[in-house]
């Protein structure tokens, strides 16, 4: 058997289907499962009979308190696809629960599986056979590269910043105590253990202002707040649909608000649009007839992002006009829909009523200019151009896991130092913290240690 | 064609690598050669009189256990010793010594002439002879052949060696030496990629022209160390070291002499180390340090050369002269020997497998400064392991490949084969990711075992080892079955050992875990018996640093198992579909043996190793089901 440690990922594509699940592969499945699933009947995970479906509750162990219901199947090794200890747990398919039971499952022991790698197992452990090698070959290929761009690709300019700069300070103290033990008799200022702490100390400050935003992240939270605007049959109830298809986005209702306001999440490249008043789009009367000129101004003040619905085959109407001059300053982009039909739109004619914002010409109908639409919004997330009150801040669970671990080693070398160790004990969780770092980042580990130690110090007979 | 000998085992070269190489063939059996350019220069220090320091130390104290040579003879002719970094932990406690490099030198020369199945013969070899690339001779300058199953190549910095001194430029070895100059082409031949690195050392002068009383002495430790687990020395006249500093006005008269160096006009052709930089490029590329250390270090009991450490240069010998006199208590210097640098031809050590062994040239090993090393701890390291698997080769079984996990000597060479170099390499202890285990002090407890399996460990090593393993062993299981409760009559014992008293009943193993206790604390108040200083050592630390090893012990097992998924030899990388195109390509040129290997070559991701790990399994599978 190729039992290595336990991994855990959100099985099912963000979708709009009913339930979400949780699968975790691995020695410690069953134990982590225990520690947040209470069954209905009282059982806990370990309870439960092979191949059953057991019905209960995730609990937050911290605080008590209910995350979803759920059903959870236990699935015992070799009888499953892993051949390995297999959980599912099924809960609402909301990206709230299962982000928070993925973090649940993290938490408490499990790894974030990387792409491919319940099939990697499958394979090893036997459950497949031998023609489906290539096949497992290529998932792993197509889903490591998709995943990359989007770890990567999609880090925020100023938490990459923010990372490298922890990563560097790290870096100076690694080489500074590298260097003393390697080449003690070199002139080296040494760098006290008492420094050393008080620089994790202040990593440890900025690594839980970090942690925070995985919590309170406004973006990740929320959404991003985004309005649909335009005259009546202008396509924005076709492109919401596009959008919800494509993405298979999830129907909300969000708790504590009117029943009628209902929001759509759209999952665009990991960027999460909320689409604000979809109940005023899906009828078929615009909320600028219904709400006055008035009413879309207030969505324009309070969004993130604003979509203006032109048509093209109908020239520039007056409210059209009256909202083109409101986006001056504002993230929008003009979307001139149904460019499929005879143009009737002048273009020049919307270029004096705005600035500097975007315009893109695009057929619902058609499904042209989708794509498009879609990497201008990412860019304008990721290239920072959406206002971002809180700076750096965290895009994905992945990210969140890294930094909880490097949290976990800046920690155990306060414990080490606090233990009075010498510097070489000190180092080992130094250079932990370092690495996890560079994964979120994507820096690959490499000679950077010694590259830094001849950078820093004058050595040699 | 004069056919004068056959052998099992050729070594080129008689530097330290070359020395170590050959008497372990010889050792383990096999009729071995050893060639040197001059029998005057078996195993000489061209740079600086001294073995060990942080990482060097710990690979004398490994290459020893193995059953190696360097360890040996460096505690015969010492004149100094000191343990470094006793103020960190045991991990990187490091013996480093001064030696009489003239004793040095002849204490191996009557070392290696006196072992059985090995003869040492001054010849320049000129050509390595080989069919369909298999080595089965060499032939000299003096015309004569010699037949053998397996050659080493240990040339160090001799081939094509180029000396630069200032304007100077002429073709040789380090000290005066001839260099080889016609080995490369015979490489070339193998289609053996070569390149070319470049090494310095500082000048030579006379100790009646210093004054020590404006020098700081460094003097040897009063404790008595030794590098063999064999030696028993006990006492050793020991001579100091001086510690002096450079000053502005020495880095003015360099500053304003940059011109006529070497490293900037161009002369040097090849990469220098970047740990051992001439004193011209420290003080280019540390404008603002205003002074730079110097040790002076006696080359010798019965010589007034004294080595300049950290004054290496290739300046004209009248700069040489004007900065050295700029140095306090070096007013009136006599330089003996210039400071000089060397070019020289080295091989791409990503050709060689982890046994050293060309992967295209069969019979034909490498090891020592050829691979791209500095060093003479790192060359006698190498020497032993190629020596080992030159010998094993002619007897036809398994090869020895040490691990990262094993020693310092393995991860060298993991990091030659797989890695490679494109600087001279130095071992550092920060290379060592298992650094807390790979201790100077349990180098026996880690390859005795394997030196005795290979044959080069006697019986006396053996039966010294299994003496210190086993007290280790009883001792540790004496203390955790000992247990001690808080009665008044303990607690009283606490107190006496400055310690605080105990809550619940604890093991006198967890007592001795406390910061400030000792085994002799515990010895002189419990009924343990003393112990021997090694085995003491050996309990403490592993109690002491518990939590650390045995967390480091896990990432040693799980490197350990991607270390053991063997890849196929006759993996076809570029067939394999699914692997990024870099990694293609790099593990096509490295061939890893092992997943493990694969996972640490640049470019290859864990992606990548996934479907490798998917092949060999698929491999597996089909060869099964023939």
């Amino acid at each position: 058997m190729f039992a290595e440690d336990t991994i855990s990922t959100i099985a099912t594509a963000p979708g709009e289907g009913a339930i979400g699940i949780i699968r975790m592969s691995g020695p410690l499945t069953i134990k982590i499962a225990e520690t947040f699933f209470r069954g209905i009947n009282g059982k806990n995970a370990g309870q439960i009979a092979f191949q059953q479906v057991a019905y209960g509750h995730i609990i937050d162990p911290d605080n008590g308190l209910v995350i979803d219901e759920v059903l959870l199947l236990v699935m015992h090794g070799p009888k499953s696809y892993t051949r390995e200890d297999v959980v599912e747990i099924h809960c609402h398919g909301g990206p709230v629960p299962m982000k928070k039971i993925l973090a649940l499952t993290l938490q408490y022991g499990a790894r974030l599986s990387e792409p491919g790698e319940f099939t990697k197992r499958a394979f090893l452990n036997g459950r497949l056979d031998l023609s489906q090698a290539e096949a497992v070959m290529d998932i792993i290929r197509a889903k490591t590269d998709a995943s990359l761009r989007m770890a990567v690709g999609h880090l925020s300019g100023a938490l990459s910043d923010q990372i490298r700069k922890m990563r560097y300070e790290i870096l100076r103290m690694i080489a500074n105590l590298e260097a003393t033990i390697d080449f003690p008799e070199e002139d080296i200022e040494v760098l006290a253990a008492q420094d050393v702490r008080a620089a994790v100390v202040l990593l440890l400050t900025d690594v839980n202002h970090l942690l925070l935003t995985k919590e309170t992240g406004r973006i990740l939270r929320e959404g991003l707040e985004t309005v649909i605007l335009g005259k009546p049959n202008v396509g924005k109830s076709s492109l919401l649909n596009a959008l919800l298809k494509e993405k298979r986005a999830i129907v909300t209702d969000i708790p504590g608000t009117t029943r009628d306001v209902i929001e759509e999440f759209v999952n665009l490249s990991g960027v999460p649009l909320k689409i604000v008043d979809t109940a005023g789009i899906r009828e078929t009367s615009d909320i600028i007839e219904q709400m006055g000129v008035e009413k879309a101004k207030e969505f324009v003040v309070t969004a993130d992002l604003i979509l203006l619905l032109l048509d093209a085959s109908l020239p520039l109407s007056a409210e059209d006009k009256e909202v083109l001059t409101m986006l001056s300053g504002k993230q929008a982009i003009v979307l001139v829909n149904k460019t499929d039909l005879p143009a009737l739109l002048n273009l020049d004619e919307v270029y004096t009523y705005i600035a500097d914002t975007k315009v893109l010409k695009i057929s619902v109908m058609e499904g042209t200019g989708l794509a498009e639409l879609e990497q201008m919004i990412v860019d304008m997330v990721y290239g920072g151009e959406i206002a971002q009150k809180e700076g750096a801040f965290l895009t994905n669970l992945r990210q969140a896991d890294l930094l909880e671990q490097a949290k976990y080693h800046l920690e155990a070398t306060i414990a080490t130092i606090d233990e009075g160790m010498p510097s070489d004990c000190i180092v080992i969780d130094l250079k932990e913290s370092w690495d996890k770092l560079g994964e979120i980042t994507g820096d690959t580990v490499g000679e950077d240690i010694i590259d830094q130690i001849f950078t820093q110090f004058c050595i040699g007979k | 064609m004069f056919i004068a000998g056959e052998y099992d085992v050729i070594v080129i070269g008689s530097g330290h690598s070359g020395c170590e190489a050959a008497l372990a063939a010889a050792r383990m059996g096999c009729q071995t050669l050893l060639t040197t350019i001059n029998l005057d220069n078996i195993a000489f220090m061209p740079c600086n009189p001294s073995v060990g320091g942080p990482a060097k130390g710990h690979l004398v104290r490994e290459l020893d256990a193995l059953g190696g040579q360097m360890g040996i003879n460096a505690d015969k002719t010492s004149l100094q010793m000191r343990m470094l970094n006793t103020g960190k932990g045991p991990a990187v406690h490091a013996l480093r010594a001064q030696a009489d490099k003239d004793l040095y030198h002849i204490t191996m020369k009557e070392t290696v002439e006196n072992q059985p199945n090995l003869d040492v013969k001054q010849v320049l070899v000129e050509r390595i002879l080989s069919k369909d690339q298999k080595v089965y001779g060499i032939e000299v300058e003096t015309g004569e052949r010699y037949y053998t199953k397996s050659i080493i190549l240990a040339t160090g910095t001799y081939l094509g060696g180029k000396i630069i001194i200032g304007e100077l430029a002429y073709k040789g070895g380090p000290n005066g030496q001839r260099a080889a100059e016609n080995l490369t082409s015979s490489l070339k031949e193998l289609n053996i990629c070569i390149m070319r690195f470049k090494t310095g050392t500082p000048a030579r002068v006379d100790k009646r022209s210093l004054d020590f009383s404006k020098m700081i002495e460094q003097p040897g430790d009063k404790e008595v160390h030794n590098f063999s687990f064999l030696s028993e020395i006990t006492t050793r006249k020991q001579l100091p070291c001086w510690l002096t500093y450079t000053n502005e006005k020495t880095h003015e008269i360099i500053r304003n002499n940059l011109h006529r160096a070497p490293m900037y006009t161009g002369i040097v052709e090849g990469v220098g180390p970047r740990y051992c930089p001439s004193i011209e490029s420290k003080i280019v590329r540390f404008a603002d340090k205003n002074a730079h250390q110097l040790f002076i270090e006696p080359e010798g009991y019965h010589t007034n050369e004294m080595y300049v450490q950290g004054m290496s240069t290739s300046l004209p010998i009248d700069v040489q002269y004007e900065f050295l006199r700029t140095i306090a208590g070096m007013e009136n210097v006599k330089i003996m020997r210039p400071g000089y640098a060397i070019d020289y031809d080295c091989i791409d050590s990503t050709q060689l497998k982890p046994t050293l062994e060309f992967k295209t040239v069969q019979g034909l090993f490498s090891a020592g400064q050829i691979n791209g090393t500095s060093g003479y701890e790192e060359a006698a390291a190498q020497g032993l392991v190629a020596g080992i698997n030159a010998a094993l080769l002619v007897k036809g079984q398994e090869p020895l490949i040490l691990s990262r996990s094993d020693g310092y000597i393995g991860v060298l060479i993991d990091d030659l084969v797989t890695k490679g170099t494109n600087e001279p390499y130095r071992i550092m202890t920060s290379r060592a990711e298992f650094r807390l285990i790979l201790r100077q002090d349990n180098a026996d407890l880690r390859l005795t075992e394997i030196g005795r399996r290979i044959g080069l460990v006697s019986d006396e090593r053996y039966a010294k080892f299994v003496c210190k393993r086993d007290s280790i062993e009883e001792s540790l299981k004496l203390l955790r079955s000992v247990m001690i409760t808080p009665t008044p009559e303990i607690q009283a014992k606490m107190q006496a050992m400055g310690t605080v008293e105990l809550r619940t009943g604890i093991m006198l193993y967890d007592l001795l875990r406390r910061t400030e206790i000792n085994y002799n604390m515990i010895s002189e108040h419990f009924d343990v018996p003393l112990l021997d200083s090694a085995v003491q050592q050996q309990v403490e630390i592993s109690a002491k640093y518990e939590g650390y090893i045995s967390k480091q012990l896990e990432q040693v097992e799980r490197a350990a198992r991607l270390d053991e998924k063997l890849l196929p030899e006759d993996i076809d990388y570029m067939q394999l579909s699914g692997l990024a195109v870099e990694a293609r390509e790099k593990l096509n040129e490295i061939r890893p043996l092992s997943i493990g290997q694969a996972g640490r070559i640049s470019g290859v991701s864990p992606a990548d190793i996934s479907i490798l790990m998917i092949y060999i399994e698929q491999k597996r599978r089909r060869d099964e089901a023939n």
